[in-house]
């Protein structure tokens, strides 16, 4: 509605933009513009930079899994597949998790106890990812080899500190969506003699579908380009091993890593290649998000 | 109100000859030997306050890329520039021997005080050929040790380093299947083992690890209180690293005229084998007056300098070394 008569407004008949008006527009618009030239800028630049990797290995770069900075032979796979794994495997343990939470949150807990448990998971996001790579060290790598873990260090530890950094978005969002579900949906269900967890699994969670899976796009971005705590303990080792208990290495990771001591042109050009690659992961995934929101909202 | 801008010109008229004097040197490069440079830095500038010489520590690889590309005063590395990488170097580029470091094998065994190693088995062991620490030849090596009936956990850098190439540098030298199979690199593809990032993520994994072994510098796993290993060197005595042991190392080998050579593995009882020189790399001709400024620096980290290096661990050059390199300087412009 609101649109439409702006639209109108705009449109009067023989009334002219103010030149105040245009120049706003033209600023705001140059604003809008800085940010889409950033990041095809970005994109361009790590194309550059990378060219000689694409130039000597090809595509083959993405699936050959031999990384040697002596012979100046590079291969991405070990790094997209840690990177892969160690974020699939967050997102399989934060989402039931912070699923979950927010639906105690919402639902069951009392209105004081709701209060406090937010306060807290809103202070867990704000923790640094090297002071949870620290955690990861000191406290969860010993408690994985008490275990059995033959090292301690390795993808699944990885995907569990991952895990804990993205629970607290999921919990979050998800639990504001979960609010927006109106209340006489919910009561009619009552109203026909639902339990609570009807009502969860029939009125809210579906409700709040798209919002949740915005959720879990959003924080799969941010697992999927984490450095500090993830090369803290996933192993560091390029190497693609069945075992979860096995140390892995990701893309993050070995940029920040291997970028400041690389001494050659085709070790810096594979490090940038690495980075054009991990850019376009996260491109394909916040496009699969939108894909998929569309589809579903399409679906309502 | 007139007199406003001419108060201006009479401050900056004032303001331009201090100005002028201010001088600033710019150099990036290793880190290994950063907390010697920022004492030498600091304290050269009590000497000429006029002169600020920043240093940015982001590695050997970094420093040669920054000397390469011109947008910075000096350099500093702890790996010899290849001659293919000095060809790249628009003019003619010098490497200064500033102060020696080593690499020592930190381990974690149960009590095991003194663990002797030698460089075949180091490299067996991080080639993941010796496995165990039971295995005959680590026992040989130390007769009597209760070794523990346990697999070696090899720990090693994630990051590209001086510190690793120190290390490969020996093992390439001591194990022809390494020089084959692994090579030469600050970063290089390991067989075996975990990474961690930095002196401070090995040091933390060995220390958490039971039955680990990997590699930091000396100057660390003293600061850290780290088990390290005895080696054994070329004349076939076990050696611990300390500053004279290092010492001893560059006092083994010939110096050639361009200060390129690698030390490890040296002759002489009583140098240890896994050491190094690190060096800053400086243009013969600098733009401007640059060049008198930094010769000057030079000289004075050679006289004046060299005596605070044991302070932080660091071994100082030898006599011998100090006089060619001192005579060296006197080329650069």
């Amino acid at each position: 509605m609101t649109v439409a008569v702006l639209d109108r407004a705009r449109k009067v008949p023989g009334s002219r933009e103010r030149a105040g008006d245009r120049l706003f527009r033209l600023v705001i618009a140059g604003f809008a513009g800085i940010i889409l030239l950033a990041a095809i800028a970005l994109a361009w630049q790590l194309l550059r930079e990378s060219a000689e990797t694409w130039k000597t290995f090809g595509l083959a770069f993405l699936w050959t899994s031999d990384w040697d900075p002596v012979a100046d032979v590079f291969g991405a796979l070990p790094f997209l597949y840690g990177t892969a794994v160690s974020s699939l495997l967050a997102l399989l343990i934060a989402v039931p998790l912070g699923v979950g939470a927010a639906v105690f949150l919402t639902e069951l807990a009392p209105k004081r106890l709701a209060e406090v448990l937010m306060f807290a998971i809103e202070l867990l996001a704000a923790v640094p990812s090297v002071i949870l790579g620290l955690m990861g060290i000191f406290l969860l790598v010993p408690a994985m080899r008490a275990m059995g873990a033959p090292y301690g260090v390795g993808m699944l530890t990885a995907g569990l500190i991952l895990a804990f950094m993205i629970l607290p978005y999921i919990t979050t969002i998800t639990r504001e969506v979960l609010l927006t579900v109106p209340r006489p949906l919910k009561e009619a269900m009552y109203a026909l003699g639902a339990t609570r967890w009807e009502v969860v699994r029939g009125v809210s969670l579906p409700y709040s579908r798209a919002g949740i899976v915005g959720a879990v796009f959003l924080s799969l971005g941010r697992a999927l380009g984490e450095t500090m705590a993830v090369t803290m303990v996933i192993g560091n080792n390029p190497q693609i091993k069945a075992s979860l208990l096995e140390p892995g290495y990701s893309m993050a990771a070995v940029i920040a890593n291997e970028l400041a001591e690389a001494a050659s042109d085709a070790h810096l050009s594979a490090l940038v290649a690495i980075g054009l690659a991990l850019m376009a992961v996260t491109v394909v995934v916040n496009g699969a998000a939108r894909l998929m929101l569309y589809r579903l909202g399409a679906r309502r | 109100m007139n007199r406003i801008p001419s108060l201006i010109a009479l401050a900056v008229l004032l303001a331009a000859p201090a100005a002028a004097e201010m001088k600033t040197l710019n150099g990036a490069g290793a880190t290994f030997p950063y907390p010697i440079y920022s004492k030498w830095f600091d304290e050269y500038h009590k000497v000429k306050p006029e002169l600020q010489i920043n240093y940015q520590s982001i590695g050997s690889g970094g420093g040669i890329r920054q000397v390469t590309e011109r947008t910075v005063d000096f350099g500093a590395t702890d790996g010899p520039m290849t001659s293919q990488q000095q060809f790249k170097v628009d003019g003619k580029i010098m490497h200064i021997p500033t102060v020696l470091g080593a690499v020592v094998p930190a381990y974690n065994l149960k009590g095991i005080e003194d663990l002797k190693l030698s460089g075949p088995v180091i490299a067996d062991i991080f080639l993941g050929k010796v496995t165990r620490w039971t295995d005959p030849a680590i026992a040989k090596l130390n007769p009597g040790a209760a070794l523990p009936d346990a697999a070696i956990t090899v720990v090693h850098r994630s990051d590209g380093s001086g510190t690793t190439y120190c290390f490969v540098d020996y093992l390439s030298k001591v194990s022809p299947e390494w020089k084959s199979k692994v090579g030469l690199a600050t970063a290089v593809k390991w067989p075996v083992g975990l990474g961690g990032k930095g002196n401070e993520g090995v040091a933390g994994l060995v220390k958490q690890t039971p039955n680990a072994i990997g590699y930091v510098e000396l100057i660390y796993a003293k600061q850290n209180d780290i088990a390290y290993a005895s080696v054994l060197n070329k004349a076939g005595k076990f050696v611990k690293a300390s500053i004279d042991s290092v010492t001893a190392a560059a006092a083994g080998v010939k110096m050639p005229k361009d200060f390129k050579v690698s030390i490890t593995d040296a002759d002489g009882e009583a140098s240890y084998p896994i050491s190094t020189f690190t060096w800053l790399l400086v243009y013969e001709k600098n733009a401007g007056d640059k060049g008198p400024v930094l010769k000057d620096f030079l000289k004075w980290m050679l006289k004046d300098g060299q005596p605070m290096a044991s302070a932080l661990g660091y071994a100082p050059l030898p006599g011998s070394v100090n006089a060619m390199v001192t005579k060296a300087i006197e080329v650069v412009k």
